[in-house]
């Protein structure tokens, strides 16, 4: 058992299943929005803002960018763990991953927090 | 004759290591890699490589052949050869003692991790603890594993990660004892390796099905333990 506290779960399984239901919300949504903008070539901005602007389509955005802060929180602290390691760049490794992990995790929460407000302004 | 370029360090003399070449007669014989280490050894004896049985079951002289990890007893040159070049490097990722020789000590480590015996505390019985052939069966492309090292070598997981990562090796034992319906500490061993890097660090590149020089499928057992975690877990 290696111990993790700055990965998104703690559990490796954990990680391993929002991962996976992530990639799915995040397929669904894009096939959504292609979808959409292939059915309405003359789209106005009345009509997209009226999309976006019921609360099923507000859930479903929610749930997408949920899903892309949740998989980018997991990707990125893999490929962290992977290539900024005392054994690849030598002893500053742990101080120099540390710094990129909490500014990768501050910079989810800010995007996050920034299209709920996007979001909710509409 | 055969190009031959072998990989060679001696950290007593040599300041980095360095590629030598020789050239080598096979009289025309498709004969094994481990073969023209044994012949360029009569003539260089300070070339230095591990090898025993020479037959592909004590799993001693895995080395990079061609780019690709293998036995280079059971290796036909007409398989390794490219070219009509042999290049021979030892097994990447792990730090070389000298020439071919790597030091595996991180690679038992993990082994050692999984606890690799059976465990059942309940009393033994007068004769043996008996099996189904069903039973029997689900332990069939999992003991064969001879520790050659050839697949956690060719991971890259393993190679950023040897230290948390148990690599392929170590997690094919590690379901051959969670399949073995003798075993009774499924729980426990579940439970040490539900964590971001014991398992979950494998990506399902499968360099290690590639290269297993016994045709093992170390992803397939790696999705078992998975599925047992996920199992147990929700």
């Amino acid at each position: 058992m290696v111990t993790t506290v700055t990965s998104f779960g703690r559990s490796g399984l954990s990680n391993w299943i929002v991962q996976r239901v992530s990639a799915f919300v995040m397929t669904a949504y894009l096939i959504f929005i292609v979808g959409y903008f292939v059915l309405n070539t003359d789209l106005s901005y009345q009509q997209w803002a009226g999309l976006h602007s019921g609360l099923p389509m507000r859930i479903f955005s929610l749930l997408t960018i949920l899903s892309v802060a949740a998989h980018a929180w997991i990707g990125m602290w893999c490929v962290l763990t992977d290539y900024i390691t005392v054994r690849t760049i030598g002893p500053k490794a742990t101080a120099i991953r540390i710094f990129f992990q909490l500014g990768m995790i501050a910079m989810i929460l800010l995007y996050l927090m920034w299209a709920i407000d996007i979001l909710w302004g509409i | 004759m055969l190009n031959v370029s072998i990989y060679r360090y001696n950290p007593e003399v040599d300041d980095e290591p360095y590629m030598q070449d020789f050239q080598f007669d096979t009289e025309g014989k498709d004969i094994m890699v481990l073969d023209v280490l044994e012949k360029l050894k009569i003539k260089d004896p300070t070339l230095v490589f591990r090898r025993s049985c020479r037959e592909g079951v004590c799993g001693s002289d895995g080395v990079n052949i061609s780019g690709k990890n293998g036995l280079a007893c059971i290796t036909p040159l007409s398989e390794a050869v490219k070219g009509n070049k042999l290049v021979i490097r030892p097994l990447p990722g792990l730090p070389v003692i000298r020439d071919l020789v790597i030091d595996m000590s991180q690679f038992y480590a993990q082994y050692e991790k999984i606890q690799p015996y059976m465990i059942n505390n309940s009393p033994a019985p007068a004769i043996e603890r008996l099996q189904s052939p069903e039973e029997r069966a689900k332990l069939d492309g999992l003991y064969e594993c001879i520790l050659c090292a050839c697949c956690s070598t060719a991971c890259p997981s393993f190679w950023w990660n040897p230290d948390k990562f148990i690599g392929p090796a170590g997690l094919l034992q590690a379901y051959r004892f969670l399949a073995d319906s003798r075993d009774t500490a499924t729980k426990e061993r579940l439970a040490n390796l539900d964590d971001p890097f014991s398992v979950f660090r494998c990506h399902g590149i499968m360099n290690c099905v590639q290269v297993c020089p016994k045709g093992l499928n170390p992803t397939k057992a790696i999705g078992h333990i998975r599925n047992m975690l996920i199992r147990s877990a929700t």
